[in-house]
């Protein structure tokens, strides 16, 4: 719907196709349908509960539930197992079809575009931060907590303010070994962890449309390390390409209108941007990974939401191909799913790392939020491609997180100190 | 309604992963949970409790996770309010729908200070500090959101609803 008089950012549009209207101005708090309401074994029992509390009898839609146990999965203790058997059972009651368990799961930001789960123009809520994933593909989707999970299983609806937006123009060619994961550390490092508070992040401009899906997801995933509600991104031949390649045909495409409102607009030059590393303990502390200094560590971690994914892992395996990683430390590869750990066995990636000397472990979030497969010890340090560095995060409060892409993780698996790809290729 | 107590107050940025860390996630018991609130960001919450009953937080309050174990960890810990200059938008929500009451204010969040004695007043937006004799004008709230907060949360707010009551 066009109205020249009254332009609609991308978010607006789709938040308004989702309410029964034409236009929607930011500030407006509207009650919107969603597409497809997710959870986990963390948040999901929570929502479990809340549901029952409302009296509902059954979820709105069966097959608009998605369930995804893979954060203390394969369950790492007797309370993790018993979350998990209340997913589970809940599942089987309500007929649940997207119940996704070990052995078909993945994490579950690269499992559900994986299946075609999430289409463009869609709404979408999951109790889980990173549920913007899906803005690469034009879906507005955003992170809420278990109670706003279990009132959107019980009517289909849930509550939103619509959001101003910031829009991010990437100009110019990267350099080698960059990904989506470098553009937006860069980009968080640029505005802060709440520069986008409250606000959708619309990423644009020449240089996005020769990034790959996978650094696509990557982008989204983090819009909220930088406080934001949407990460979105324009449906172009790729996102079309993929969702194609998932079977699926129908679906709707928004795009923002040319004088459209926005909150700020900047502009970033991707030739300037380097391999990024983001020290602890913010993921705006972003800076050079060549200029990072001597950090010794003791771990490698690459997996997760962010960089589970198959251009993770080659870039990884491009690296670690014929040679060893340092005795001194632990390296864990954890491919997002089970279709990308499949793929990277029979490209023989799996050989490469075990090889090399890495763990690679089934999918699950495991160390990233520091729950098991890989906790650090007091005064240890970790260089991961996962999305937090927080105190804590993985493991012991006085251990460190230093978040970059896969070749700076794979290179310094090799030295032992956070290093780029050059230190060790040459 | 009016909120009385004494402040606990922490800076910017306090994240999800500080206020409730993961691995304390695989129970959904709020007092279990409260047990371990705040105790990598602040080793002296549990005594402090004892004499305070609200929050001064910075900028970007509750930053990282969904997990609304926090603002539960939080509320079951005894806290009655949480005063910042501006919260991230998930523990916002959350705090709202589990009815703890969350209130932005930049100029509070700066000016009052560690164990300052308040009255909070949500119904005119008023924080009073006692101990530093000043007072603060809070802007309302939007109407759906003390529509929620006064049916004393998210779930008993679409009770209501389905009920056709609202």
């Amino acid at each position: 719907m066009k109205d020249t008089n009254r332009p609609q950012t991308i978010a607006q549009k789709i938040l308004a196709a989702h309410s029964g209207r034409e236009y929607v101005d930011t500030g407006e708090i509207i009650n919107a349908s969603v597409d497809i309401v997710l959870g986990n074994d963390i948040t999901m029992p929570l929502a479990i509960e809340e549901f029952k509390k409302i009296g509902a009898k059954k979820v709105f839609d069966r097959s608009k539930i998605v369930m995804v146990p893979d954060h203390f999965t394969p369950n790492k203790d007797i309370k993790s197992a018993e979350q998990c058997k209340v997913l589970r059972d809940f599942a089987g009651q309500q007929d649940i079809i997207n119940y996704f368990e070990i052995g078909e799961m993945g994490i579950e930001h690269a499992l559900l575009p994986e299946k075609g789960l999430v289409l463009p123009g869609e709404l979408v809520i999951g109790a889980d931060s990173h549920t913007c994933t899906y803005g690469a593909l034009g879906a507005a989707s955003t992170g809420v907590g278990s109670t706003d999970a279990a009132v959107a299983m019980a009517t289909g609806k849930a509550w939103f303010m619509v959001p101003k937006t910031l829009k991010f123009v990437y100009k110019n060619v990267s350099g080698p070994w960059i990904t989506g994961k470098d553009l937006i550390l860069y980009t968080i490092g640029m505005i802060g962890v709440d520069g986008a508070l409250y606000m959708s992040m619309e990423f644009s401009g020449p240089a996005i449309g020769s990034l790959s899906m996978d650094s696509r997801f990557a982008m989204a995933n983090m819009a909220i390390e930088a406080g934001g509600k949407f990460g979105l991104f324009e449906v172009d031949g790729k996102t079309i390409e993929y969702v194609r390649s998932k079977g699926k045909t129908q679906y709707s495409i928004f795009k923002s209108d040319e004088n459209a409102r926005y909150e700020k607009v900047f502009e970033i030059d991707c030739s300037k941007i380097k391999l990024q590393v983001a020290f602890p303990h913010l993921p705006s502390n972003a800076r050079d990974a060549s200029d990072a200094g001597d950090i010794i560590i003791d771990q490698v971690v690459i997996g997760s939401c962010t960089n589970g994914r198959m251009e993770d892992l080659k870039m990884a395996a491009g690296i670690l191909k014929g040679r060893k990683t340092n005795k001194r430390l632990r390296t864990i590869i954890i491919p997002a799913t089970q279709k990308i750990y499949l793929e990277a066995m029979k490209a023989g990636l799996l050989e490469i790392f075990i090889e090399a000397g890495c763990v690679v472990s089934t999918p699950t979030c495991g160390p990233c939020l520091g729950g098991h497969m890989g906790i650090l010890a007091e005064g240890e340090r970790a260089v991961a491609t996962t999305n937090r560095n927080f105190v804590g995060r993985m493991g012991h409060p006085k251990s460190e997180v230093y978040l970059s892409g896969p070749a700076v993780a794979a290179a310094s698996a090799i030295t032992g100190r956070i290093s780029i790809p050059e230190e060790v290729l040459s | 309604m009016i909120i009385k107590g004494r402040v606990i107050k922490y800076g910017d940025n306090v994240d999800t992963d500080v206020i409730i860390p993961a691995r304390y996630l695989n129970t959904i018991d709020e007092t279990e949970l409260a047990s371990h609130c705040f105790e990598v960001l602040d080793e002296d919450f549990k005594d402090k409790i004892k004499d305070r009953k609200i929050i001064v937080g910075g900028e970007n309050f509750g930053c990282g996770s969904s997990r609304e174990h926090a603002p539960i960890a939080i509320k079951a810990s005894g806290i009655k309010a949480i005063i910042a200059g501006s919260f991230a938008r998930i523990f916002y929500r959350n705090a709202i729908n589990i009815g703890l009451p969350v209130i932005v204010s930049n100029e509070a969040s700066k000016v009052i200070k560690d164990k300052d004695d308040l009255e909070i007043d949500l119904d005119n937006g008023e924080i009073s500090d006692l101990t530093g004799k000043k007072t603060f004008k809070v802007p309302p709230l939007p109407d759906f959101i003390q529509k929620v907060i006064s049916s004393g949360g998210y779930i008993e707010f679409t009770k209501a609803r389905l009920a056709g009551k609202r």
